[in-house]
């Protein structure tokens, strides 16, 4: 899998170098205001070696991925500019593709977004036009073949590095690597999982992934989110979809005085992170500190992953 | 089925504000079996907006009538004797029914009294629920006979997403994730090979995304 | 409006609450004259249809009486009236009358005295209300006209 690499990107480089790879994560700002990105990136830079640029989270409007994308360049970081299939079509995706490229993208992360019904604008009429599957195959299409959708060729072909996601915690369970499968198929380069709280439940993933030997045909990084808070815990065991928090954690986080709840949710993150490069088939983290950017410098520090490789 | 849900009452009296004598017309096609526009609920909304003109002191005159089908030029036809002398028509047909009184008869202002909701079936008696979304493709062949466009929340064709849970739909703990449905009936028919292929992206032109459709059977045409 | 005599039309079921009116009346029970009784094989066969009209025609108030649930001649009649009813008190709602207005009441054919006392306390109740709405307007355009 180390294969050659096909585009210009940083993080294809160190996964095909065989190195261990840090990815983090900023949300754009809901206002028009770059300084907000500039801040984020400040506290970012070199802690990993690609941050995901969110596309419109949780259906909540704010700042163009790919506007994002570009100030988080000009503060000299690479940026993974995610795109969901909630609102576009094709047509719109590939320009978007296509304009991305241009301005100097060199990731990209394929999704289908969450339901605008979670969002700011419930009352929203949804695209998907095509899932992430098929925007993987599109994106990978118009890489390698220089191809449009529609079959007419491209003058100045897209040079992106192709990721998606996949939740192993997510229904029914049995289905999440066959799933993983198909996203291989489709020509998926590297994956970013759901967060990882529950480690019994994905190494029994990951043993099916590296049995179907699908870890040999794709970069998989494992996602790590830090618990702020108690609160922050239950929350995401209880409200959000697909996500999976195991009792033992809730009570540890339960257990621990309020004052350092913070540290102890860095120290599970940190735990968890060195786990994940004792399993077979990962080839990084993508560390996810949701508002909370100025804590993923200590956690890489602390897991051992900084500072980052040059390539 | 054509299902509809009767509008909200206000929203219908606010359309038949000024008018006076009206013919509130029902349809004995598919709103009749959703329970929604046939000559029962003729009978019922004719009976409260006339209490409600009353209550108001502004009564108002009404016609009840119901025919076959108001989606056929020949039974809408049965109406011609009546239309001229009210000053307005409410259907309760879905929204094809409304339009074809309305081509009709020019000239005539023509209300929906329903808003159209979806093609599905009924559960149980009076409960109904979505199942087709007229794509115009039918890939129930590969779906295991349950349809992903119609009922999965984001239409995916390579389901099921991360949000399903349990056997629901992320956006609803009370709806199914139909990718579920979709594995179980695979698996019960030994066909989870069509799982493991990728959908390919699909062509929208048969949807109403191509412009209205039509289909002809050119047999009966003279 | 202390001298208002309403009109309430009562469905009732011909094996529970009319035999009970019937036993009411042997046993020289009284209840209010108000009550116009509609006899019905079986209080499944009402529909909003129905309940409305009798609003329509002038009744203050409107009620069912059917056997006990469970008791049903027809096993489960009187539990397709329930939902029935229900759901037309959100109908008269939307026209403007009180959904109090009408009611379901349930007894067997034995509770003679149960049937005047819901008479009684229905009447009382729909006396409180005062004339429907509509009995109102066209009493109004009555005096207008005289």
């Amino acid at each position: 899998m180390n294969g050659e690499v096909k585009t210009e990107s940083k993080l294809e480089k160190i996964l095909r170098s065989g190195q261990f790879a840090v990815t983090g994560e900023c949300g754009p700002p809901r206002g028009a205001d770059a300084e907000v990105i500039r801040h984020k990136c400040k506290l970012l830079k070199d802690k990993a070696d690609a941050f995901n640029i969110t596309d419109n989270q949780t259906s909540v409007v704010r700042m163009s991925s790919i506007a994002s994308a570009v100030i988080m360049m000009q503060e000299g970081m690479e940026p993974v500019m995610q795109m969901v299939c909630r609102d576009r079509n094709r047509i719109a995706i590939q320009s978007d593709i296509l304009g991305g490229a241009a301005l100097g993208i060199k990731n990209m992360l394929c999704l289908s977004g969450d339901h605008q019904k979670f969002g700011d604008h419930p009352q929203a009429k949804n695209v998907f036009d095509i899932d992430s599957i098929q925007l993987i195959s599109t994106v990978r299409r118009m890489r390698d073949e220089g191809k449009f959708l529609g079959g007419d060729d491209i003058k100045g072909v897209p040079k992106l590095f192709v990721g998606a996601a996949a939740n192993p915690f997510a229904d029914p369970f049995e289905i999440r690597v066959p799933r993983l499968a198909k996203k291989v198929a489709a020509g998926v380069e590297f994956i970013q999982t759901q967060c990882i709280f529950n480690l019994k439940k994905f190494s029994e993933w990951m043993k099916g992934v590296v049995d179907r030997g699908l870890h040999e045909k794709v970069f998989i990084l494992g996602g790590v989110t830090p618990f702020k808070s108690f609160g922050m815990a239950r929350y995401m065991a209880k409200n959000v979809p697909g996500m999976d928090v195991p009792d033992e954690l809730l009570e540890r986080m339960k257990g621990t005085p309020k004052e350092s709840q913070a540290e102890e949710g860095i120290k599970i993150a940190v735990e968890t992170i060195q786990q994940l490069k004792e399993m077979k088939g990962i080839a990084g983290v993508h560390i996810m500190a949701i508002e909370w950017e100025e804590k993923v410098g200590e956690i890489a520090e602390k897991a051992g992953l900084l500072p980052r490789p040059s390539v | 089925m054509v299902v509809g849900e009767r509008k909200p009452f206000d929203e219908i009296t606010g359309m038949l504000e000024g008018h006076k004598k009206i013919m509130v017309l029902g349809c004995g096609g598919c709103v009749t079996v959703c329970l929604t526009g046939g000559h029962d609920e003729v009978r019922v909304l004719s009976s409260q907006l006339r209490m409600a003109r009353d209550n108001a002191g502004n009564p108002i005159e009404i016609v009840e009538k119901t025919v076959e089908r108001q989606c056929d030029p020949e039974y809408v036809e049965e109406v011609s004797g009546i239309v001229p002398d009210v000053d307005a028509v409410l259907s309760m047909a879905c929204g094809a029914g409304v339009q074809y009184v309305a081509e009709r008869y020019p000239g005539m202002p023509v209300y929906p009294a329903l808003d159209t909701t979806f093609v599905g079936g009924s559960t149980k008696e009076g409960y109904y629920v979505e199942k087709c979304q007229t794509c115009g493709a039918c890939k129930l062949f590969y779906t295991g006979g349950i349809c992903p466009i119609a009922r999965c929340s984001k239409s995916l064709l390579n389901g099921p997403c991360g949000g399903s849970t349990k056997g629901k739909c992320e956006i609803d703990p009370e709806v199914d994730c139909a990718w579920q449905l979709i594995l179980d009936r695979l698996k019960s028919l030994n066909r989870m090979d069509l799982y493991e292929e990728n959908m390919a992206v699909n062509d929208w032109r048969t949807n109403r995304d191509g412009g209205p459709r039509k289909m002809i059977r050119e047999d009966f045409q003279r | 409006m202390a001298n208002f005599e309403p009109t309430i039309v009562a469905f009732c079921c011909h094996y529970c609450a009319y035999g009970a009116a019937d036993l009411a009346g042997s046993m020289r029970l009284e209840y209010p004259p108000n009550i116009r009784v509609i006899r019905l094989p079986c209080t499944g066969k009402i529909t909003p249809v129905f309940l409305l009209r009798a609003f329509e025609k002038g009744a203050d108030g409107v009620y069912v009486a059917g056997c006990l649930e469970g008791d049903c001649h027809f096993i489960h009649g009187n539990l397709v009236a329930k939902p029935r009813v229900n759901y037309t008190k959100k109908l008269i709602q939307e026209v403007g009358l009180e959904p109090e207005r009408l009611e379901m009441f349930n007894m067997s054919a034995a509770m003679g005295p149960r049937f005047a006392e819901v008479a009684n306390e229905f009447t009382e109740r729909i006396r409180q209300l005062g004339p429907s709405p509509l009995n109102k307007k066209m009493r109004r355009v009555d005096t207008e006209a005289a």
